[in-house]
């Protein structure tokens, strides 16, 4: 079996580009020349643009939308700069805060860590799009309200999204598990003590 | 982030195709993590979750009479959830269910968790020299703020920690890896997937090039139900390890048959302590032999400057769940025997 030396998750080119010659030591393997299709695969990749637009369609709160996305776009980015949904929130961009927590087919996910071209297919459900009708609120707001779950609400939108998801999965049964269930999602403010309570009062009215 | 090609690969043949010069994605956790840091810069991307559909056996899991079959695209919050794992193999589900969020779970693969890359600082922010980054820069963490990094494993070139928690629940099941490439189907067992620094700390496994994780399977034990995980981290959740240990006990009246023991958060890799192993077989599990196997465990670590606590807490995190594992209750038979789940 030729090379087998190389590290999953560094491509072969980039490993010979990165270590060049010398630097390698006696580890490296040289690779092993590809197949007839795996060079063309490579050659047609080599013609393509890597700036070129992908076509997008987001299904975001029931809605379409059709749109030209650079690859790298983050869903949150997308779902804020381009479809003007800035209930989302951007607190760390690294998957370490939960701000930009919103669920992907009824499931919590970060926003931040999901690539918008890796959105299409799926049903994205923001803060905007969480209450059942216009000028209505989710039970889980509402309970937010009632048990001044806030201060300076910059979390919020994320903790919402997340309890929602906590009290579908089942793991909202007491306080303990709350906190362990909502850890992805921190309150700079410190709001913990009121929006367990705020969960335990929407996990009644959710489950009636 | 650099620009990069973008394509979803709907075929195991067209995955491979791509795989030797494209890098896969999967949950995206960690790869869009470095991606934005300019950790990583791959020039063309291959989105593999529509794999899932072409071959449901990337997306599922199979518990039968010869064991658990995780299908590579299996979500983290999938295998936590599943009754038949926390029966049979609690140290798996426990070790799923301490890792990252449940949002980062819910996204994140098993594939892709295993081959999840180290979070040492000095690797995260591409201006330090990085011999794992920049081959030949240097290592900015062996004189540096090393309070998170490992003290098995290590070489001169390379101190940081491997940070994963499921790997080590794999190791104690004797659990392998399926690698698919165009040679074919092989199993490596999942001890031979990480590699350690060494002087080529760039190099971090075993895998091809073109290889993909199609599944991890772990085979049937009769004595995996007495498995347990132990993590500590700097916060109660949402945190790595700062010292960890995987055990499974094969006990008989009392006594170690045999012993599987991992340790995470104080090596470059998932770490097997065969030494620690021999020193219990034979002894009566009590809290002195659990001592001197957790002595052994870490008789050749080499420490830093502000890693050296993570001796004596690994030893007791090693000693703490050995004496869970010994106390935990067989569960009922119906769950022992284990069913098919879609
Ligand atoms: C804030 C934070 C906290 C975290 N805390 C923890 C923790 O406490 N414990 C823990 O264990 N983890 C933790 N993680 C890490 C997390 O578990 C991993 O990021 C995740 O498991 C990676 O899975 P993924 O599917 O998202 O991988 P990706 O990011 O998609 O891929 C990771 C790597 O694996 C490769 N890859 C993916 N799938 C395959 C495959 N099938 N075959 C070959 N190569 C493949 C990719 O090319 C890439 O190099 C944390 C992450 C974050 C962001
Ligand atoms: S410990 Fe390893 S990953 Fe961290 S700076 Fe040194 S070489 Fe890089
Ligand atoms: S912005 Fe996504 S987790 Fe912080
Ligand atoms: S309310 Fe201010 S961060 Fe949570």
């Amino acid at each position: 079996m030729p090379d087998r030396s190389q590290s999953g998750t560094v491509n072969r080119r980039h490993f010979l580009a990165a270590v060049g010659g010398a630097a390698a030591g006696g580890a490296a393997t040289l690779p092993s020349p590809g197949d007839a299709a795996t060079a063309l695969a490579a050659e047609a990749a080599e013609a393509r643009d890597p700036r070129a637009l992908h076509t997008v369609t987001l299904t975001v709160n029931g809605q379409d939308h059709r749109l030209s996305l650079d690859a790298r776009a983050s869903l949150l980015d997308t779902l804020r700069d381009r479809l003007g949904l800035t209930g989302t929130k951007k607190g760390c961009d690294h998957g370490q805060c939960g701000a930009c927590t919103v669920l992907v087919d009824g499931r919590r996910e970060l926003s931040c860590l999901r690539l918008a071209v890796m959105a299409q297919g799926h049903q994205v459900t923001t803060i905007e799009g969480l209450a059942p009708a216009p000028d209505t609120l989710h039970p889980m707001q509402q309970a937010f309200i009632d048990q001044d779950a806030f201060q300076c609400g910059y979390c919020t939108p994320g903790q919402i999204l997340s309890a929602v998801a906590c009290v579908k999965e089942g793991h909202a049964g007491d306080d303990d598990q709350i906190r362990e269930y909502m850890s992805g999602n921190v309150c700079r403010c410190a709001a913990y003590p009121n929006i367990i309570a705020a969960i335990r009062q929407a996990k009644t009215e959710m489950e009636a | 982030m650099q620009p990069f090609l973008f394509d979803r690969a709907d075929s195991v043949t067209e995955a491979l195709r791509a795989a030797p010069d494209a890098t896969v994605v999967a949950g995206g956790t960690n790869l869009v993590d470095y991606m934005r840091l300019g950790v990583v810069s791959p020039k063309h991307l291959v989105d593999i979750n529509g794999l899932s559909q072409e071959t449901a056996a990337l997306g599922r899991i199979t518990l039968d009479h010869q064991g658990l079959r995780l299908g590579a695209l299996v979500r983290m919050a999938e295998a936590e959830d599943h009754p038949g794992i926390r029966a049979r193999y609690p140290v798996l589900a426990d070790s799923l269910a301490l890792a990252a969020s449940r949002q980062i779970r819910t996204m994140a693969s098993l594939g892709g968790n295993l081959l999840q890359r180290t979070r040492c600082e000095y690797f995260r922010e591409a201006s330090w020299p990085c011999n794992k980054r920049r081959p030949g820069s240097g290592c900015a963490a062996l004189d540096g703020l090393n309070r998170q990094h490992a003290v098995l494993g290590t070489s001169d070139a390379c101190i940081a920690t491997y940070p994963g928690d499921m790997a080590q629940a794999l190791l104690v099941l004797d659990a392998q890896v399926e690698l698919t490439g165009p040679r074919g189907v092989r199993l490596v067992p999942v001890a031979k997937v990480h590699r350690q620094p060494g002087t080529t700390p760039y190099l971090e496994t075993t895998l091809a090039p073109d290889e993909l994780i199609t599944a991890l399977v772990v085979p049937a034990s009769p004595w995996s139900w007495r498995s347990r995980y132990v993590k500590v981290r700097d916060r109660r959740s949402y945190a790595f390890a700062l010292a960890s240990a995987a055990v499974a006990l094969d006990l008989e009246s009392g006594r170690v048959k045999q012993a599987r023991i991992a340790l995470g958060g104080v090596a470059t890799v998932p770490w097997r302590a065969e030494a620690a192993e021999a020193a219990l077989v034979g002894k009566p599990l009590d809290e002195g032999a659990a001592r001197v196997a957790a002595d052994a465990a870490f008789a050749g670590a080499r420490t830093r400057a502000h890693n050296a606590f993570k001796v004596p807490l690994g030893q007791e995190v090693l000693v703490q769940a050995l004496l869970q594992a010994g106390a935990l209750q067989p569960p009922p038979p119906t769950s022992r025997n284990g069913v098919t789940h879609a």
